[in-house]
C-alpha cells in the first residue's frame, strides 16, 4: 500500500505489525484514545530493602523470561555500559527471544551482535542504530524486526502500550538505596535522565543501576523512588570520557561556516526573529557555528531567545549565561558545560521525552519550536528527509526528535552539505524516509538554500535578502553534475526494519542489503 | 587584447590537482582563481595520475568564471612538456611557470604551448602565462620577465623557496621578503603587469594573515596567493575598494569629467584638492568595484 509519502508498504507487514501506513503529519490530531498501564507490585512493607547485589540477582528478582521486552537510555551515549551489562547477563542465563527497547543505540553496544545471531535478541526497538548492530540488522541478523522510532513517537508507543515494557534498566548517574535517580553528582554524570522517565512509569519492572550510591534522598531527583522496584550498584555504569566531551573547538571548515552563515541569515530575516523566540539547534560544525553568528545578531539587535530546546551543548548553555537566552528546557547533554549547566542554573530545566516531542500527549515542547535547526543524510526534491538509513543501504543512523520537532517547529531549517562524500544529499528520493517533506522548510547546503513552495511566506521574506536561493530540483542537478545521477541501492526482498512515524504508523520499511548485481 | 590579461585576481587558491574533492567544486567559495598544481602538491610517481585528473576537472566541471590556473612541473624536469600539452588540451586559462628565471624561460613556455595548441586546435593566444618567481636570479630578472610575452599577465613570487635561495627563511616580520616585493612591484608595474604576493601558511594566525594583506595592498600588489578558503574573505576585503573610496572616485571621475568640459584643472572633492592625475587611480577603483561586484553606480 503506497502511504502519504509515497512510500510503499508491503501487507504482510502492515499485517504482521498491526500497524497503518503513514497518512500525514498531524492526520491522527484530536484523535483519543487510553493510554496503557504497567502492572505495579506495591511496596507497603517499610522494612523491605530495594538494594540487589547483581544484575544477575535482580534478573531473577525481575522474573526474567524469554520473550520479554527489557528498556534502556542512551543519556551515556557510547559512553554506556549498562545495555552491554545486563545482556551479558541475560545471554548467560540462556534467556531467548528478547525485545530491546532502548531510546537509542550506538557503537558502544557492538557486543550484542552475537546475542543478535543466537537468537538472544531477536527485536531492536530503538531511535536508531549506529555501527555493527546497524549493519547486523541490514545484513539481516536480527529475527525479528527493527522498530525506529523518534524520540516522541517512543514515548508514544510506550504510553498507548504499543509496546510493553517488562523490566526497564535505568543507569543512573547517582542514586539512592531507595531508588532516587539523579544525573548528575556521580562518576558518569549525563546531565538528565529525560528518556528514562517514560520506562520508569510504564514497565512492569524498574531497576536502577548505579555506580554511585549516595545517602537518602537523592533529591531533586530526576526519576522517583515511587517508580523504582530495585536498586543495582555496579562498578562502572560508563566511560565518561565517551559520555560528554569537553568544549568543542569551533569548526574552521569553510563549507560549514557557509552553510551556518546561510542558516543564521534565514533566522534573522523571518518574522519569527524577535524577543521570545523558540530555538532548537544540533551539535553539528556547522549548527553551532550558527548558534555563534545567532548570538552576535541578537547581541548586535537586543533580541533575546525566550526559550531553547532539546538536545543541549556549551554554546547554548553560553548564550544562557549571558543572558541573551531566558531558558533552557534541556532532553539530553552533549558536553561538559551542559551537564554542568543543568546541575546549576536555575533557568535550565529537564524534562521528560513526553514532554519534549510526544505527538500524543495535550501539547509538547517541540509544538512551540519557532526555529528548529536539523541535519539531513539525504534530502528529496520533495523535502523528504532519511536520517536513519546510509546511502549504501546500511541503517547507520537515528530518527531523535528530527521528525518530532520538523513537525512541531514554525520554520524548520535541515542543514546538509550538497554532497556527502561522493554521494549527492540533494536527490530525486531518498534510500529511506524518516521526515515527511510537508514539515520541512528549507534545506541549506554549501551551495545554496532551498525553500519548500509549500512556504510561499518564507520565500517571500527571503527573496529580498542576497541569499543564494535555488528551486531544490536546481539544486539537486548540480550535484549530479558533479557526480551523475547515482543508481538506487539494491536490496533483497526481506524487510528487516520500520520507520514508525511519531504517530505510530508506518512512514518506510528497510529491506535487507544485498550484494549489488550488474545487469 | 585577451581581456583576461587585466581580470582581478585579489586571490588566487591552491588546490591539488591530483585530489578530486578539492578541485570539484572550488568556485562555491567564490576566489577570484584557483590554481591547479601539478608541481609540488604532486608526488613524482603521481604526476600522470594528476594530469590525467587535470585534464578531466578542466573538461567537465563548470568552474562558474573562476579562472583557472595550472601550475606545471619546473623547466628542469621531465614533466613540464606534457604538463602543457594536458593544460592546453583541457582548454585552462592560464599557466604558471615554475621557478621562473629568465625571458628565455617564458619563451620556452610559448613555443611548447604553440605546438600544444597546434595540436589540439586551440586558438593561438587564447591562454595566458603568470611566472612564479623562487629564486634570487628570477627577481633579478622580473622586468626581462614581465616583458618577455604579451600573453604574460603577471608575476608571482614564491617566498618558501627564494628564501632557501637567499640563504635565510621566513621570519613572520616580511624582512627578508621585503626586497623581492619591492623589486618585484616595481618592475612589475613598469612593464605593466600584475604582481601577486606570496602564500601566508599559518592558518592559525588570521590576524597576521590580515596584516599581510594590508601591507602588500599598500605596496601595490594585485593580490595574494592563497592556501585554504578561510584566507578568501580577508583577501577580498583589503583588496575590494570600500564603499568611502568607491564614492569619493565617483566623485573624481565625474567632476574631472565635468570640470574638463569646463576648461578648469585643479578644483576640491570633499575638500580636497584634485586635479587629472587622479582620474586614472579614481577610474581603476571604479574598474575594481565593479570586478568585485561591489559598484552600484552609473559610471
Amino acid at each position: 500500500m503506497i502511504n502519504a509519502v509515497g512510500r510503499d508498504i508491503p501487507e504482510e507487514i502492515i499485517k504482521a505489525t498491526g500497524m497503518q501506513p503513514f497518512k500525514g503529519s498531524f492526520a491522527r490530531n484530536g484523535e483519543e484514545y487510553k493510554k496503557a498501564a504497567p502492572t505495579v507490585r506495591p511496596r507497603i512493607d517499610p522494612t523491605e530493602s530495594k538494594l540487589v547485589d547483581s544484575i544477575a540477582d535482580v534478573l531473577k528478582k525481575c522474573g526474567i523470561r524469554d520473550g520479554m521486552t527489557l528498556s534502556f537510555h542512551h543519556h551515556f551515549r557510547n559512553g554506556d555500559k549498562v545495555v552491554n551489562m545486563v545482556m551479558e547477563e541475560v545471554h548467560k542465563m540462556g534467556i531467548k527471544d528478547i525485545t530491546i527497547c532502548a531510546s537509542s543505540l550506538g557503537s558502544a553496544h557492538a557486543p550484542l551482535v552475537p546475542m543478535m545471531e543466537d537468537g538472544t535478541i531477536t527485536n531492536i526497538q530503538s531511535s536508531g542504530v549506529r555501527g555493527a548492530i546497524g549493519e547486523a540488522i541490514s545484513n539481516g541478523k536480527l529475527k525479528g524486526l527493527a522498530i525506529m522510532r523518534s524520540h516522541g513517537g517512543r514515548v508514544r508507543a510506550i504510553e498507548s502500550g504499543d509496546v510493553h515494557i517488562d523490566i526497564a534498566f535505568i543507569g543512573a548517574p547517582t542514586c539512592d538505596e531507595y531508588g532516587n535517580m539523579r544525573a548528575n553528582g556521580g562518576k558518569s554524570d549525563c546531565g538528565v535522565l529525560s528518556y528514562a522517565y517514560v520506562d520508569a512509569q510504564y514497565a512492569d519492572k524498574v531497576v536502577a543501576v548505579t555506580d554511585t550510591l549516595v545517602p537518602f534522598p537523592n533529591l531533586p531527583a530526576s526519576i522517583s523512588q515511587v517508580n523504582v522496584d530495585y536498586v543495582v550498584e555496579v562498578d562502572e555504569i560508563g566511560d565518561p570520557a565517551k559520555i560528554a566531551t569537553g568544549a568543542a573547538k569551533p569548526t574552521t571548515d569553510v563549507r560549514k561556516l557557509m552553510m551556518a552563515k546561510y542558516t543564521t541569515d534565514v533566522v534573522v530575516n523571518t518574522p519569527w526573529f524577535k524577543n521570545g523566540f523558540v530555538y532548537q539547534t544540533g551539535v553539528g560544525g556547522a549548527s553551532i557555528a550558527s548558534t555563534k553568528y545567532l548570538g552576535e545578531i541578537m547581541r548586535e539587535r537586543g533580541i533575546k531567545m525566550g526559550l531553547g530546546l532539546g538536545g543541549i551543548a556549551g554554546p547554548m548553555c553560553n548564550l544562557l549565561e549571558e543572558g541573551l537566552i531566558e531558558k533552557l528546557v534541556d532532553t539530553q547533554d552533549f558536553d561538559l558545560t551542559a551537564i554542568h549547566s543543568v546541575a546549576t542554573n536555575p533557568n535550565h530545566f529537564e524534562i521528560t521525552g513526553s514532554e519534549y516531542a510526544n505527538p500524543m500527549n495535550k501539547g509538547a515542547y517541540v509544538n512551540r519550536l519557532d526555529y528548529v535547526i536539523l541535519a539531513s543524510l539525504e534530502v528529496d526534491v520533495n523535502f523528504n528527509c532519511n536520517v536513519v538509513v546510509g546511502s549504501d543501504g546500511v541503517i547507520s543512523g537515528a530518527q531523535g526528535g528530527h521528525p518530532d520537532t520538523a513537525a512541531g517547529a514554525k520554520c524548520t531549517i535541515v542543514i546538509t552539505p550538497l554532497l556527502q562524500g561522493r554521494i549527492p544529499a540533494i536527490c530525486d528520493e531518498c534510500t529511506a524516509i524518516t521526515t515527511p517533506g510537508e514539515t520541512v522548510d528549507i534545506v541549506v547546503t554549501d551551495y545554496g538554500i532551498a525553500i519548500n513552495p509549500r512556504r510561499q511566506d518564507l520565500i517571500d521574506c527571503l527573496k529580498k535578502t542576497k541569499l543564494p536561493i535555488y528551486k531544490i530540483e536546481e539544486l539537486r542537478d548540480m550535484a549530479y553534475a558533479i557526480t551523475g545521477k547515482p543508481e538506487k541501492v539494491q536490496f533483497g526482498d526481506r524487510v528487516v526494519g520500520v520507520i514508525e512515524s511519531r504517530d505510530g504508523t508506518i512512514m518506510d520499511v528497510v529491506r535487507q542489503i544485498k550484494p549489488y548485481e550488474w545487469d | 587584447m585577451n581581456p583576461n590579461l587585466t581580470r582581478l585576481r585579489r586571490t588566487m587558491m591552491f588546490l591539488n590537482a591530483q585530489k578530486p574533492s578539492l578541485i570539484k567544486d572550488p568556485y562555491i567559495y567564490k576566489p577570484d582563481s584557483i590554481m591547479l598544481d601539478l608541481e609540488d602538491a604532486v608526488a613524482e610517481n603521481q604526476k600522470d595520475a594528476a594530469r590525467y585528473s587535470l585534464y578531466h576537472a578542466l573538461k567537465e566541471i563548470d568552474y562558474h568564471g573562476v579562472e583557472r590556473v595550472v601550475r606545471i612541473n619546473g623547466l628542469e624536469t621531465a614533466h613540464w612538456k606534457e604538463d602543457i600539452r594536458v593544460c592546453v588540451a583541457g582548454r585552462c586559462d592560464s599557466i604558471r611557470i615554475s621557478k621562473c628565471e629568465s625571458a628565455a624561460d617564458v619563451h620556452a613556455v610559448e613555443t611548447e604551448m604553440e605546438k600544444a595548441e597546434e595540436e589540439f586546435g586551440v586558438e593561438k593566444g587564447s591562454i595566458l602565462i603568470m611566472a612564479a618567481l623562487e629564486s634570487t636570479k628570477g627577481i633579478m630578472h622580473t622586468y626581462e620577465i614581465c616583458t618577455a610575452s604579451p600573453l604574460l599577465f603577471g608575476v608571482a613570487l614564491s617566498g618558501g623557496d627564494y628564501t632557501k635561495d637567499l640563504q635565510t627563511k621566513i621570519t613572520g616580520t616580511g624582512v627578508e621578503l621585503a626586497g623581492a616585493r619591492q623589486q618585484m612591484i616595481i618592475a612589475a608595474r613598469a612593464a605593466g603587469k600584475q604582481c601577486f604576493d606570496t602564500v601566508f601558511t599559518n592558518l592559525d594566525d588570521m590576524e597576521g594573515f590580515r596584516k599581510e594583506c594590508e601591507m602588500i595592498k599598500a605596496m601595490g600588489f594585485d593580490g595574494k596567493s592563497i592556501v585554504n578558503p578561510r584566507q578568501i574573505a580577508i583577501t577580498h576585503e583589503v583588496f575590494t575598494p570600500t564603499q568611502k573610496e568607491i564614492d569619493f572616485a565617483e566623485k573624481v571621475v565625474k567632476e574631472v569629467d565635468e570640470k574638463k568640459a569646463q576648461g578648469i584643472g585643479v578644483f576640491t572633492v570633499n575638500g580636497k584638492m584634485i586635479d587629472i592625475a587622479f582620474y586614472p587611480g579614481a577610474k581603476r577603483t571604479i574598474e575594481m568595484a565593479k570586478a568585485a561586484g561591489v559598484y552600484e553606480g552609473d559610471l
